[in-house]
């Protein structure tokens, strides 16, 4: 059995454990509140900490709880004290000015922008992944949406100055790798995407400052797009008059360049590409694998959508297999990159009953009824399916 | 509180939700959406603190005795052993390949007599039968 020390600690006797079911296994986790500012959390790994969201709380509402919402470090040396008089946030490289500012400049310097949007690991539910993958072992709990408050990056890099010939900017927290040599976790966008008006650096999360784990004090917000390009703890931004070829950007977090991210195992020849864009996803949760509907009534089916890179235009419901699909009415629009709610009724006949949901993006995107698969296990996105006893 | 105004909120389609899931009518009467961006002057200040916290640290250990001993001694500096653990079955090819990534590309220093030994460990323990 795999127990935390901390979990020990707190339960001697019967750590809470979960099983994930992932095909093949190992399956067991320790359900954790060793860390702070967390509540209950699956626990993927201890240093760096890799803590998974337990499903259930993506039924409680459209937004996730800072102190449930999934965390996920690269590297193993993240500062445990944070000053937020003396902490600063520079902006270097191709500018005019070079700025070095304080947390009360950002917060009370520039205007505020408010974005709910959905942050997920390129790698969330990477564990069903088959033939499987190396990497965290994911369910479908590392990712969550949040409220984000903070500023625009436009707005920074506009007090800073871009010259003209920049092309990237290139951004850096305040975590390092244990071996000084290794590659430091950075992460670029073009030019453009960093100034489109969108991209913020928020100092708030769900109207509260942000845990230390899920980066505090400023993290980076890149809507639409997957996590790892979400800086935490960012300290540096630097604009670059050239591509960025470090290794993180360069090497790391690619996927082939075709549609959903799919290839063969062992597929030769297959072009890589930076992760980019999210794709539609769609959850039931308030009914677990296993669970009972009651026969000749009807019964509440919900749960959450995303549409990725765009907002969830339609989400449908199957009960035959993907042969028909029957509308669900959506929950209120809290922006196009925010987790909407969806709910139906179904009335199922008595017998075994497989409950698939499909969500439709706002670009007509929808989700593939076959999972991809890539050597990294990212974006992961088939139609998911419950299977239920009707009696 | 957002979240539960939000919850509130979606109590009223509920009821023309029913309906119309009987009828199959996919247009429903939503509130509009409201913008992606709202831009708001920086007036109320917002007060962030100082924090200080503690990490826990991890007392899984890798089994197996002395077989464990290289992986023990090379791979837990960067990660705790969990992070193995929780590995699928995976062929011998693609252990070796995660060692030479994690020495190559992560710069784990790893003493070059101990990679045979931790690719052993890893196909005896989460090797794919």
């Amino acid at each position: 059995m795999i127990v935390s020390g901390a979990a020990w600690a707190q339960n001697p006797t019967t750590p809470a454990t979960i099983d994930l079911p992932l095909p093949g296994g190992p399956d067991e986790r320790v359900i954790t509140t060793a860390f702070p500012q967390k509540g209950p959390m699956i626990l993927q790994r201890t240093r760096p900490p890799l803590l998974e969201t337990p499903f259930e709380v993506f039924d409680r509402g459209v937004f996730t709880p800072n102190d449930a919402f999934y965390v996920r470090w690269h590297w193993a040396v993240i500062p445990t004290e944070i000053d937020v008089d003396t902490f600063r946030l520079s902006v270097r490289g191709h500018v005019d000015k070079e700025l070095s500012l304080s947390l009360k400049e950002i917060v009370d310097g520039l205007p505020r922008v408010e974005l709910a949007a959905v942050n997920q690991c390129s790698g969330n539910s990477r564990g069903f992944t088959e033939p499987r993958v190396a990497g965290a072992q994911w369910a479908n709990g590392a990712m969550g949406n949040a409220k984000w408050m903070g500023v625009k990056l436009r707005d920074l890099l506009d007090r800073a100055g871009i010259k003209p010939g920049a092309v990237a900017v290139r951004f850096a927290g305040l975590d390092e790798p244990v071996m000084s040599d290794a590659p430091k976790f950075m992460k670029s966008l073009s030019l453009d995407h960093a100034r489109d008006g969108e991209v913020m650096i928020a100092y708030a999360m769900n109207g509260e400052q942000l845990p230390l784990l899920n980066g505090f004090p400023l993290r980076l917000v890149v809507p639409g797009w997957y996590s790892t390009y979400w800086v935490k703890m960012l300290d540096r931004i630097e604009v670059l008059s050239a591509p960025d070829e470090s290794f993180w950007t360069k090497n790391a977090y690619l996927i082939p360049d075709t549609p959903g991210a799919d290839m063969k195992p062992g597929q030769a020849g297959v072009a890589m590409v930076p992760i980019n864009k999210m794709v539609p996803r769609s959850f039931i949760t308030n009914l677990k694998a296993g669970g009972t509907l009651k026969a000749g009534t009807k019964n509440l089916v919900r749960g959450i959508a995303f549409g990725g890179v765009t907002g969830v235009k339609n989400v449908d419901l199957s009960m035959d297999g993907g042969a028909t699909w029957l509308p669900t009415v959506l929950g209120r629009d809290e922006g196009k990159y925010s987790f909407r709610q969806w709910q139906a009724e179904v009335a199922p006949a008595v017998g075994d009953l497989a409950l698939m949901v499909r969500c439709t993006n706002d670009d007509g995107l929808a989700q593939p009824l076959a999972n991809n698969w890539n050597p990294s296990g990212f974006m992961h996105n088939g139609i998911e399916t419950v299977r239920v006893k009707v009696a | 509180m957002k979240i539960s105004m939000g919850t509130v909120g979606f109590a009223v389609p509920i009821v023309a939700g029913v309906v119309l899931a009987l009828i199959g009518h996919p247009a429903v009467q939503l509130p509009p959406p409201s913008p992606a961006v709202a831009a708001t002057p920086a007036a109320s200040g917002f007060a962030l603190k100082s924090v200080s916290v503690e990490l826990p640290v991890s007392d899984v250990v890798f089994p197996g005795g002395a077989k464990a001993d290289a992986i023990a001694a090379n791979c837990l500096s960067c990660h705790s052993a969990g992070m193995v653990l929780t590995q699928p079955d995976l062929a011998k090819a693609a252990w070796t390949g995660i060692v030479e990534k994690m020495i190559h590309a992560y710069k784990a220093p790893v003493a070059e007599a101990d990679v045979a030994a931790i690719v052993d460990y890893l196909q005896e323990t989460r090797g794919a039968k």
